[in-house]
């Protein structure tokens, strides 16, 4: 681990451009006395306080002085702070946070960043944590952890463009983010912290979590159980990202994603939350489910997003809401349960996504483009966990992860390719005879067999408790030689449009009572 | 008087590297296995109480009788799952399975995991068979979780392809295809007993979703049965099954809420919650 600040010098010089001086030991005023008050506010357990300079001084500063260097080093900045060793890690760890967000740290930053996060969830770990911290900023440590963690997956798989140093230094630090490493890290958070057993008995009325945000009251810390709570949704990250979503949302079942919760009162991981949760149930054929998750934090997001603007988060809220609408418009042509959204989610839809979304339930080449856009746009940035064979050719094999998850998806989407075409003769009749159906679809009657089965099958997917759950708007059986149609129409809404045109109606009455006509 | 943020005094000196080795990057197996509650378990241990598997498993869950082994595995799966020591013992679980007939989808995808961190350990044979017991789960999606945890060129061989091609004709209800295709493998399917009785239940499943009177051919067609063993075969599910044989060679499948839409339950979102209707009682006194 480098002690010293030359490390840091060397390393900069590469990501730096202009030859802007760096002085990692030159410790300006305002930073002097963020840490100092910020360290005080710690000790004194001010949670609001630390919040404010968390969330708002340090992006401050870092625009106003720290815009492509980093911040001052963290030996310089001991000094202020009585060389307090848990300061100074926290203080590490949003020094390496900024440095990924502003500038590129090099390979030898990367891997000290992975020894910041040991020493600081070990410590976590083992001892009495005496400190109250705003979730957001535990929030932050997992998400930036796991963050970091893909990224490096990344960056070790791009082979091609390494130097001799950089696969030595790989090779040597073997350890520095290894995916058996983050895993264990976060069970190990989410276990030392009693997370689950709290929830558990929270339920049954015996414990305050969720009643007081996971904070503390009664003099203790709350740094370990919300690192513990939320490492739950790191783990349904990392298993996202390696593609294995049946265990993501297992890692994830101990919170109940309908309730607000820990994981609301953050945004960033409330919206962390649905959408892995969201993609994790696409890729299981639960279409229903997916949409009525998206659909509901688009609602969220559509009400509240005007609060967020000045937040450092905005530009990643509008990004993931990107996403979602991109999700929940391939959820939609796999699925059309168009009476699942929102009004104003399926306005927006409809503005985004319309006329991709026609395009999508042909069923010909131009509508696997699309499904091929949207879902390489919205799908998380998968990786490779394990090390490259340093000995073999370098090639690039970054990429290998998201092309098998792409090929399966698309596979899946090509398999449900008749259901569209059957779809739209069911929509208009209510019965049709085998024999018919098969001409208007140009084949014969035993394939047109196969394709009602198979929509059948496609469209009845098999839930969490192993029983079988229908997706299908349209529904059909045979009888004989006769197909039947029956909708699954859900009632329309006619009582809240009621309700609201009643109201609407007196607002109206009164504003035109309070007229005078001159 | 300066309280530390952490309670327990450490040195004041800042962090110097951490590990008495000399190691810089700290081993993550050693560190979270340092706090694990419950020790890599050399006996069984006591059952979670209330814990439940995934239910609804065609293959049959944990009899009462179950062996010692897999209920060690099962522990280690649920408790320990990220550590490459349990990898011998997960593809000793695998054959397990296949001989007991037995599934476990957690601890399959488990191993398959584990393969895919380090993939020279990898066992193809293996593989192979948490395919084809992923396959006879259907009509559950396992075989596609399975396949999203295989790195493609492993998917390239020979067998895995052909198994993909069975799961893509079960997956579209093509069975006379699979049967064909599944009678040219033989060799690799027979090594797991129980296949073909799991593909008939799905076959049966997928019936009873699409018919309420089916053609006897069509059955014939489904599991791959003809003659006096299709007799035998309807007369089973005539007993346990509650199939009806109707004249004209067709059979009338039980009634589910499937095959029988009118069954399904009504949304319950007709009726509106009393919250949303007082906002209009000022308005209707």
């Amino acid at each position: 681990m480098s002690a010293g600040g030359y490390d840091y010098e060397e390393g900069l010089q590469s990501s730096i451009d202009g030859g802007i001086s760096y002085d990692p030991s030159f410790v300006p005023d305002p930073v002097k006395s963020f840490v100092v008050h910020l360290y005080r506010h710690i000790r004194e357990k001010n949670v609001y306080e630390i919040h404010q300079m968390y969330e708002t001084s340090f992006h401050t500063l870092s625009d106003r002085m720290f815009k492509d260097t980093p911040w001052p080093s963290v030996e310089a900045v001991a000094q202020y702070v009585d060389n307090d060793h848990v300061f100074c890690l926290l203080y590490r760890e949003m020094w390496y946070r900024h440095l990924y967000a502003r500038l590129s740290p090099t390979l030898k930053q990367k891997i000290d960043s992975w020894d910041n996060y040991c020493s600081l969830f070990q410590v976590v770990l083992h001892g009495v944590v005496n400190m109250q911290l705003p979730n957001q900023w535990l929030w932050d440590m997992v998400d930036e952890f796991v963050y970091q963690f893909q990224s490096f997956c990344q960056y070790r798989a791009k082979m091609k463009s390494k130097t001799e140093q950089d696969i030595a230094l790989l090779r040597q630090h073997d350890q520095a983010w290894n995916v058996y490493g983050v895993l264990n890290f976060l069970q190990a958070l989410m276990e030392k912290s009693s997370i689950i057993q709290i929830l558990q008995q929270e339920k049954e009325g015996l414990e305050q979590f969720t009643a007081t945000d996971g904070y503390d009251y009664s003099g203790g810390s709350n740094v370990l159980k919300v690192l513990g709570y939320f490492s739950m949704v790191g783990l349904l990250r990392v298993h996202c990202l390696l593609g294995d979503y049946q265990t993501g949302l297992k890692c994830l079942l101990p919170i109940d994603i309908s309730q607000q919760g820990v994981s609301t009162s953050v945004i960033g991981s409330h919206i962390a939350t649905v959408y892995h949760y969201g993609f994790a149930n696409l890729m299981l054929r639960r279409y229903v489910e997916a949409i009525r998750e998206f659909n509901k934090i688009l609602v969220y997001i559509y009400k509240t997003k005007q609060y967020h603007q000045k937040s450092p988060q905005y530009e990643q809220i509008l990004k993931k809401n990107e996403q979602m609408y991109a999700l929940l418009t391939i959820c939609l042509s796999l699925c059309p349960q168009v009476n699942l959204v929102d009004e104003n989610v399926n306005s927006q839809l409809r503005e985004k996504y319309g006329e991709k979304m026609l395009r999508m339930q042909r069923s010909d080449d131009e509508s696997f483009a699309l499904y091929d856009e949207l879902f390489s746009y919205a799908c998380p940035k998968f990786i490779t966990p394990s090390a490259p064979s340093y000995d073999e050719p370098l090639v690039n094999y970054n990429q290998d992860a998201y092309r098998l998850q792409l090929k399966l998806f698309l596979y899946e989407v090509k398999q449900q390719q008749q259901l569209s075409v059957v779809r739209t003769f069911l929509e208009v009749y209510s019965t049709i005879s085998l024999e018919k159906l098969a001409s208007y679809m140009e084949v014969d009657e035993s394939t047109l067999r196969t394709i009602l089965m198979t929509y059948k099958h496609k469209t009845h997917s098999v839930g969490a408790d192993g029983k079988t759950i229908s997706n299908a708007d349209i529904d059909f059986y045979i009888d004989d030689d006769v197909i039947h149609v029956v909708e699954a129409k859900a009632p329309k809404l006619y009582g809240d449009y009621f309700l609201r045109q009643i109201v609407k109606l007196e607002a109206v009455i009164g504003d035109m009572d309070r007229v005078k006509l001159e | 008087m300066n309280s530390c943020i952490v309670v327990v005094p450490t040195d004041t000196v800042i962090a110097e590297p951490t590990n008495v080795t000399g190691s810089t990057s700290h081993h993550g197996i050693e560190v979270a296995l340092e706090f694990k509650l419950v020790e890599h378990p050399t006996e069984p241990l006591k059952l979670r109480t209330g814990e439940e598997d995934s239910g609804g498993r065609k293959m049959g869950r944990e009899a009462a009788g179950q062996s010692q082994m897999s209920y060690t595995v099962e522990q280690l799966v649920a408790v320990n799952p990220y550590n490459p020591d349990i990898l011998p013992d997960l593809e000793n679980y695998v054959n397990e399975q296949v001989s007991s007939q037995t599934y476990s989808l957690d601890a399959n995808l488990c191993l398959l995991r584990l393969y895919q961190f380090e993939p020279e350990r990898m066992s193809t044979q293996i593989v192979a068979r948490i395919l084809i017991k992923a396959l006879m789960a259907m009509p559950a999606p396992d075989f596609s979780l399975c396949l999203f945890l295989i790195p493609e060129r492993v998917q390239m061989d020979e067998q895995f392809k052909t198994l993909i091609v069975l799961s893509h004709y079960l997956e579209t209800a093509k069975f006379r295809q699979f049967w064909d295709e599944a009678a040219k493998n033989r060799h690799i399917l027979e090594v797991v007993p129980g296949f073909e009785q799991a593909i008939q239940e799905y076959a049966v499943h997928v019936l009873s979703l699409t018919y309420q009177k089916v053609p006897r051919s069509v059955v014939a067609e489904a599991i791959n049965v003809e003659g006096v063993s299709l007799d035998k075969f309807i007369e089973q599910h005539v007993a346990k099954s509650g199939w009806v044989v109707e004249g004209k060679g067709e059979v009338s499948l039980p009634r589910n809420e499937f095959n029988h839409p009118e069954l399904k339950r009504t949304s319950s979102a007709q009726s509106i919650p009393l919250d949303r209707i007082t906002r209009i009682f000022p308005l209707l006194g």
